[in-house]
């Protein structure tokens, strides 16, 4: 279908549409809980590359994307904690890299990854470089991690003198995550509101089907009331999330700040209905069999995968302050 | 959806920019801006008579009600263009405050269901504030359940007499105008005995008495009628279909409503951002951003729910329920925010 390289240009092998178009397939992706590692792929490996590559690096991976031969990652956290140049542990010295990354969205399966690691000690963003790495070459180790969405996998990958290969300027890697955090936090979002709609419409059929004292539960208040909140939050995400899909597929100055505001909005709209879909479905709500705990967990563990709400908090806040005093 | 202006569009928001810098009542811009969380008001001068003065001179020059069609007083524009008209008219916007049930929603009421010539006759003096209009639906008995009100119209020739009370009626008391919803038929289900009329609201009969809010102010009124005749010429739509007719009226209410709804998030920005708490500006402090981030995404919602929804009248779509969502967010989240504020300044915030 084409859909992975929907954002990347034809001259890499992609369709050359576009990053709304990348949204809408997110939505859907997101509604279907589909357990592909396209999010690790699409959002983060390739707008890495699309971003810094350089025209060999973006010629060798690309295409491969685009066709579905090569899985890639973002190799970002080093254990608890947000995004931060600070808590970048792995080195980076003569070409090759040392340290532990965990959590790696779907590590235990991609051929390669972006690695953020230190090249200086400065104390400043500087300090932070990205490099490629092939995952199935020496001095990698992975391991597959227990986590709470069973659709999507996490990895711990040690480094011992594997070898990496810049991406980007050295210096310049902090200023690249950053962009492509705020880009996946847009194309992500739309996951989330994916998840978030179809979760809400779960709970609205079981509500209209389930008969208790001789009514459809869905003809008492209180679980109309319910379902009246999960279309509002999930209504008032959409929103947001098409402002940040024009800011991102326009690439316009306002794409930081809208952003982030997508960001928390489909993150809170997503646990929500997620959560209150249980609620409607009652005892049949925490079974395996059913449904709702897939998208509960995907719910939660998609809350944190580009860091965690406070973190979007306070980017959102530091980004209005600017766009104030400017 | 597309949040760049076409050359159209920026050529007419530089049309109306310039319009309103050379004639707005700049003297009271700084007091509009502040009054956005309470009520307007202006010191020393008749809020009413400023706002129908700016009201006449947008209508002078083709500003007024824009999205209407130019023979009943408005300029036939689109509806992105009325967004753009509203982000420039900024604070100016806010002297609307008391036009807004007329605009919203007897206005469009009338333009569904009145004869072409009343139109001709009533519509423009509504849409340059000449005539204040107000709506009158809501009764004591019956405030959610519209449905269920009970002032009786009863036919007498060519005229109706009506008899009964309503409640919550916004501007009654400086109103010209009024739409009525009455009882013509107590004998079939609540829904099918309604009828829909216009009247004068200085017909003999007609008593208004205002209701004092928590605030101190009097926004809102009773209205008793008593022995009040309509010709029946002032009716909209048929006999018994008014349900019908207040369904035009509400859905307009909705939009008029929901749309760029005041939720205080601005004002609670600009003042964490000015705020010092004992350990430092507010603006830094965690707990203050994470509530500030929360609201925000809230307002941003809001605002770009109701660009959506506009978005579809512009493609020829009737506004629809989602418009209710504005109400029901903002309504409760202004009470929230004013409540942190408050809160953030400890005993002092009393």
């Amino acid at each position: 279908m084409g859909f992975l390289g929907v954002a990347i240009p034809e001259q890499f092998g992609g369709a050359g549409a576009g990053h709304l178009e990348l949204c809408v397939i997110a939505e859907e992706m997101g509604r279907a809980l589909a357990p592909v590692p396209f999010s690790s792929t699409v959002y983060l490996a390739a707008e890495a590359i699309l971003i810094a590559g350089s025209d060999a690096q973006k010629q060798k991976w690309l295409p491969k994307i685009a066709s579905g031969d090569a899985i890639g990652t973002l190799a970002l956290f080093e254990g608890k904690g947000n995004p931060s140049p600070k808590a970048v542990k792995v080195t980076a010295n003569g070409g090759v890299l040392n340290g532990v990354k965990k959590p790696v969205p779907d590590g235990a399966i991609a051929d390669f990854a972006v690695v953020a690691a230190r090249t200086g000690s400065s104390g400043r963003e500087s300090d932070i470089s990205l490099f490629i790495v092939d995952l199935k070459a020496g001095g990698v180790e992975v391991k597959s991690l227990t986590n709470i969405d069973l659709t999507r996998g996490q990895a711990e990958i040690t480094f011992k003198d594997a070898k990496a290969e810049p991406l980007g300027a050295t210096g310049e890697g902090w200023s690249v995550i950053t962009q492509v955090l705020d880009r996946a936090a847009v194309l992500t979002a739309f996951e989330q509101v994916g998840g978030a709609d179809r979760a809400l419409e779960m709970g609205r059929d079981y509500a209209l089907d389930r008969i208790a004292f001789g009514r459809p539960i869905g003809s008492f208040q209180a679980v109309k009331h319910m379902l009246a909140d999960m279309y509002v939050s999930a209504t008032l995400a959409r929103s947001n999330c098409y402002y940040g899909a024009w800011a991102l597929s326009t690439n316009a100055g306002e794409l930081p700040e809208a952003a982030a505001a997508a960001r928390i909005s489909a993150t809170q709209a997503f646990q929500h209905c997620a959560k209150n879909n249980i609620q409607v479905h009652g005892g049949m709500g925490f079974t395996w069999e059913f449904d709702c705990h897939m998208y509960y967990r995907r719910a939660n563990a998609v809350a944190l995968g580009l860091g965690s709400l406070s973190y979007w908090e306070d980017a959102l806040i530091d980004r209005m302050r600017k766009k104030n005093a400017a | 959806m597309n949040f760049d202006d076409t050359p159209q569009e920026a050529a007419f928001r530089a049309e109306a920019k310039a319009w309103i810098a050379a004639n707005a009542p700049k003297q009271y811009e700084d007091e509009l801006r502040k009054a956005s969380l309470g009520r307007v008001a202006l010191q020393g001068a008749n809020i009413l008579e400023v706002a129908k003065a700016w009201q006449k001179k947008k209508a002078d020059a083709g500003w007024a009600c824009l999205h209407w069609p130019k023979e009943y007083g408005g300029r036939g524009a689109s509806p992105i263009e009325r967004v753009i008209w509203q982000q420039e008219e900024g604070p100016f916007g806010r002297l609307s405050s008391m036009f807004i049930i007329g605009h919203g929603m007897c206005g469009p009421t009338m333009m569904a269901f009145a004869g072409e010539e009343q139109k001709r006759k009533y519509l423009p003096p509504l849409a340059s504030g000449e005539k204040v209009w107000c709506q009158l639906f809501s009764e004591p008995a019956g405030g959610s359940d519209v449905a269920g009100l009970r002032t009786r119209a009863e036919k007498n020739g060519d005229e109706w007499v009506i008899n009964g009370q309503k409640i919550w009626t916004s501007g009654a008391h400086y109103s010209d105008y009024g739409i009525l919803l009455t009882r013509t038929d107590p004998t079939v289900a609540k829904h099918k005995g309604l009828t829909m009329f216009f009247l004068d609201m200085k017909s003999p009969g007609v008593e208004v008495r205002p209701i004092k809010q928590a605030s101190g102010a009097s926004d809102f009124n009773e209205v008793y009628f008593t022995d009040v005749r309509i010709p029946d010429s002032q009716r909209l739509g048929n006999v018994n279909d008014g349900w019908n007719v207040s369904l035009t009226t509400l859905m307009n209410e909705r939009m008029s409503i929901g749309a760029g709804v005041a939720t205080g998030f601005p004002e609670l920005f600009d003042f964490c951002n000015s705020l010092i708490l004992d350990d430092g500006p507010a603006i830094e402090n965690r707990a203050v951003r994470s509530k500030l981030a929360n609201w925000a995404v809230k307002a941003s919602g809001l605002k770009y729910t109701s660009m959506r929804a506009i978005s579809a009248l512009s493609r020829g779509e009737r506004p629809g329920p989602e418009n209710s969502i504005g109400k029901l967010v903002a309504g409760s989240m202004i009470q929230d925010v004013a409540t942190y504020a408050l809160d953030l300044q400890g005993a002092a915030g009393a």
